[in-house]
């Protein structure tokens, strides 16, 4: 009995001794984590390996029907037919409207934020983490929530103002947004595992940076697209065009069929005007007075042009002149956002941001130039062209203290008087 | 420390400006550093310059939005400065726009991976860092009280928790910060709420602590002077039915902006501390000890300011939403640049309003 205790203790004392080792081999395992983790982030580019590219996911019946060609020609039909779908499909869009274009930009917006995410995982290999996949999501929801907050409530300011509930939400919005943003931050601090630490983190600062990248722009791009859809397109057509063109033919030629775009463009009021809420119809109006700069005006052709062209005077809008800078920036530092790109995908090892449309990688491939574009036009609009936004103005001058109108009213009213806007001897 | 606080306090609006100027670069220098040592990215070519050159543009940007609304007269006056605040937002996006084709100019074969990294982290310290500081800033020239309160009370809570835990720490609060603990929060909450209610008290009687800073075009300095506001004049309170027999008052005469300082310092309190553990956290996941060794004994400066973290931003977005109205100087400004008719537009909708009122006084 005793040699069985015995045995039986001994055999007790190997578990023992078994467990602890699988104890240390695991606590040797996290610190491996750590180090591994450690050494992916200094090994040299040639030593990381391939992030595995997602699924094929061309449709059956264009495999089918490129079947017989060899594998070259099959993937420039590819390109060339969803090239064909997309542009069509934009002009649908287009004609449907400013609201469907908004539309169209904040699902562009979610899925370029969602292939950038992806890829962080798979990078890091941190699809498991705690909770990560939802405060991702809830970023992007408190951000778009905040920038959406802003423009609605400068450009609808009618239908809010009807609206009680609406009206509080305006009123502390950049409280409510900062508020829904504080809660993601304690659950994310919250959400902290002692062995991920540092995943976590590069996991957090990989969501914030690819917030600013992409809701930012598609914000501005929206803003721009309120300025009148003129604004939008010109630039995301001059993108596109020198993506084309200097792929084929070079950087000159980048430039003059956008003149002639932008010439179509500007007689027209659908495309001109600023996109406006009526608050009768409940819907997008663009109709209005033409700004000064799409009225026609005549110009004097320098000197020496004159000799090449024979011409003395040439009739051309001046928003012509504004297209002429959209158009250099778009050739000349609309490329370096794709570098940017190519360089990332290089840094990631990765051959496509995703394979959403078959034959041209995911939308963050179309989009990648276009990247500086819509900052670059919101800014111009907001130095060179439009002045402040008078509704907003009006809505903030509403809340001013009733002696801070009064004398607002009096600088105002002088202000105009000396302009002879106003007669000085109206009342008022 | 503390006595090097108040001698810069006496000393002005413009002398703290530049202290916060100097705490923010010392900042991002040492998340720079910190960031060099993770990945061994010393000799990155030109990515210490670029971080700098970033650094330069966004205070540059910030800066000049600061600058324009506060001086708009100064600004004015003088012709170069008056293009340059025209033209602002396009300057500073030309000047990002050229250290941004630098980045995309400097990358290398073999460190595409490193430098996207570093590129990264240089923007989410920027993020962190530059915004902070500048919204203090703007805290700081609502009135030295909107900047010193937060201060004071993120500071406090700090040392009454650390005490209270001391003494009578039993409970661990989370698992990132070991020493800190239940009766270590919950005491310091309530002492950091007497201590602003009492702080506030004594300040909201001086008028250099409490007006807005102001340049003043004919002397050409700044000056605090002014008709003090609603928030900083003594008011009568009925104490609540419960706290009567506590308190043996019927009525107290507190200052509204008292009522403010509480929300403040629940804010530091119970809010404050979670900056503190993000940057435990993040010490933990990086491995160091601390961000530097600036102060003897007290690790480096991003020590002493990773609770103030989310206390600027709570601050500012508290003054924008309860308490100031627009400005409306700047107003007036942007009203200046609209177009004839809709400056005629927004008159008529103006007379309107004041006519419902109750009728502006006609000259």
């Amino acid at each position: 009995m005793s040699a069985r205790r015995r045995r039986r203790a001994a055999t007790e004392q190997e578990e023992e001794e078994e467990e602890e080792e699988a104890a240390e081999a695991g606590s040797d395992k996290e610190v491996d984590l750590e180090e591994r983790l450690h050494e992916v982030d200094l090994r040299s580019d040639l030593d990381i390996p391939d992030v595995p590219p997602p699924t094929d996911s061309t449709p059956e019946i264009l495999k089918r029907a490129l079947s017989g060609l060899s594998a070259r020609w099959k993937n420039w039909w590819i390109r060339g037919i969803l090239s064909l779908a997309m542009i069509s499909g934009f002009f649908l869009i287009i004609y449907l409207g400013s609201f469907m274009l908004m539309l169209l930009v904040l699902s562009i917006q979610v899925k370029c934020y969602h292939e950038i995410i992806t890829i962080g995982y798979r990078v890091y290999h941190s699809y498991d983490l705690p909770w990560f996949r939802s405060l991702s999501w809830y970023f992007l929801l408190c951000v778009n929530y905040f920038f959406y907050g802003e423009t609605v409530a400068d450009y609808f300011a009618t239908f809010v103002q009807r609206r009680e509930q609406l009206q509080f939400l305006i009123r502390y919005h950049r409280f409510i947004s900062f508020t829904l943003y504080l809660t993601g931050f304690c659950m994310f601090v919250l959400s902290l595992v002692k062995k991920h630490y540092r995943l976590q983190f590069y996991m957090f600062a990989w969501t914030h940076v690819t917030l600013l990248i992409t809701v930012t722009q598609s914000h501005l791009v929206i803003q721009n697209l309120f300025e009148g859809m003129i604004w939008f397109l010109v630039p995301i057509s001059s993108v596109i065009c020198n993506d084309i063109t200097a792929y084929i033919f070079g950087f000159f030629f980048g430039r003059t069929p956008l003149i002639k775009f932008s010439y179509f463009l500007a007689q027209h009021q659908y495309f001109v005007c600023p996109v406006e809420y009526n608050s009768e119809t409940n819907r997008f109006v663009t109709e209005c007075e033409p700004s000064e700069l799409f009225q026609m005006k005549k110009y004097s052709v320098p000197p020496l042009i004159q000799a090449v062209l024979g011409w003395e005077t040439v009739k051309m809008y001046p928003f012509q002149m504004h297209s002429f800078a959209l158009s250099t920036f778009a050739s000349l530092i609309g490329p370096f956002g794709g570098f940017f790109a190519s360089g990332f995908k290089r840094a990631f090892k990765i051959k496509d941001f995703a394979d959403t449309i078959p034959g041209h990688g995911g939308i963050m491939d179309r989009f990648d130039c276009q990247y500086l574009m819509a900052t670059f036009v919101h800014v111009y609009i907001t130095s060179f062209i439009r002045g402040p936004n008078p509704s907003k103005l009006l809505k903030q001058l509403l809340i001013l203290q009733p002696e801070q109108q009064l004398s607002v009213y009096k600088t105002l009213k002088s202000h105009l008087v000396e302009k002879g806007i106003l007669q000085p001897s109206l009342r008022g | 420390m503390i006595t090097f606080f108040f001698i810069i306090i006496y000393l002005g609006p413009m002398v703290l400006m530049t202290i916060v100027m100097c705490v923010q670069i010392k900042c991002f220098h040492e998340i720079i550093t910190i960031g060099y040592n993770v990945y061994h990215s010393y000799d990155l070519p030109w990515f210490r310059t670029l971080s700098w050159y970033f650094l330069l543009c966004v205070n540059y940007f910030f800066y000049g939005e600061t600058v324009t609304d506060y001086f708009f007269t100064l600004v004015q006056r003088e012709e170069p400065l008056r293009i340059l605040s025209r033209y602002h937002r396009f300057i500073s996006f030309a000047l990002y726009l050229t250290g941004f084709c630098m980045f995309v100019l400097s990358l290398v074969k073999k460190h595409y991976r490193l430098q996207f990294y570093m590129f990264g982290w240089t923007h989410v310290t920027l993020l962190i860092v530059v915004t902070q500081s500048h919204l203090i800033i703007h805290n700081l020239f609502e009135g030295m009280i909107w900047f010193i309160v937060p201060i004071s009370c993120v500071i406090c809570n700090d040392i009454m928790a650390y005490m209270f835990g001391f003494f009578f720490g039993r409970t661990p609060l989370i698992k990132l910060s070991p020493k800190k603990t239940w009766e270590g929060f919950i005491g310091g909450f309530f002492s950091t709420v007497l201590f602003g209610l009492l702080l506030s008290y004594v300040m909201s009687g001086y008028r250099c602590f409490t007006c807005p800073v102001e340049f003043n075009n004919d002397t050409n300095s700044f000056t605090v002077d002014c008709e003090p506001s609603e928030l900083f004049q003594l008011q009568e309170y009925n104490v609540p039915v419960g706290l009567h027999s506590v308190l043996g008052w019927r009525t107290v005469r507190m200052y509204p902006f008292q009522i403010h300082s509480i929300a403040l310092s629940t804010f530091a309190s119970l809010i404050g501390p979670f900056g503190g553990f993000f940057a435990s956290g993040f010490k933990r996941a990086f491995k160091i000890k601390d961000f530097a060794n600036t102060i003897p004994g007290h690790g480096g400066i991003m020590d002493r300011f990773d609770c103030q973290y989310l206390m600027a931003t709570f601050v500012n977005v508290y003054i924008a939403s309860f308490i100031r109205g627009p400005n409306p100087s700047k107003l007036l400004q942007q009203l200046l640049a609209l177009r004839p008719e809709q400056q005629l537009h927004i008159f008529n909708a103006l007379r309107a309003h004041l006519a419902e009122r109750g009728g502006p006084e006609e000259a």
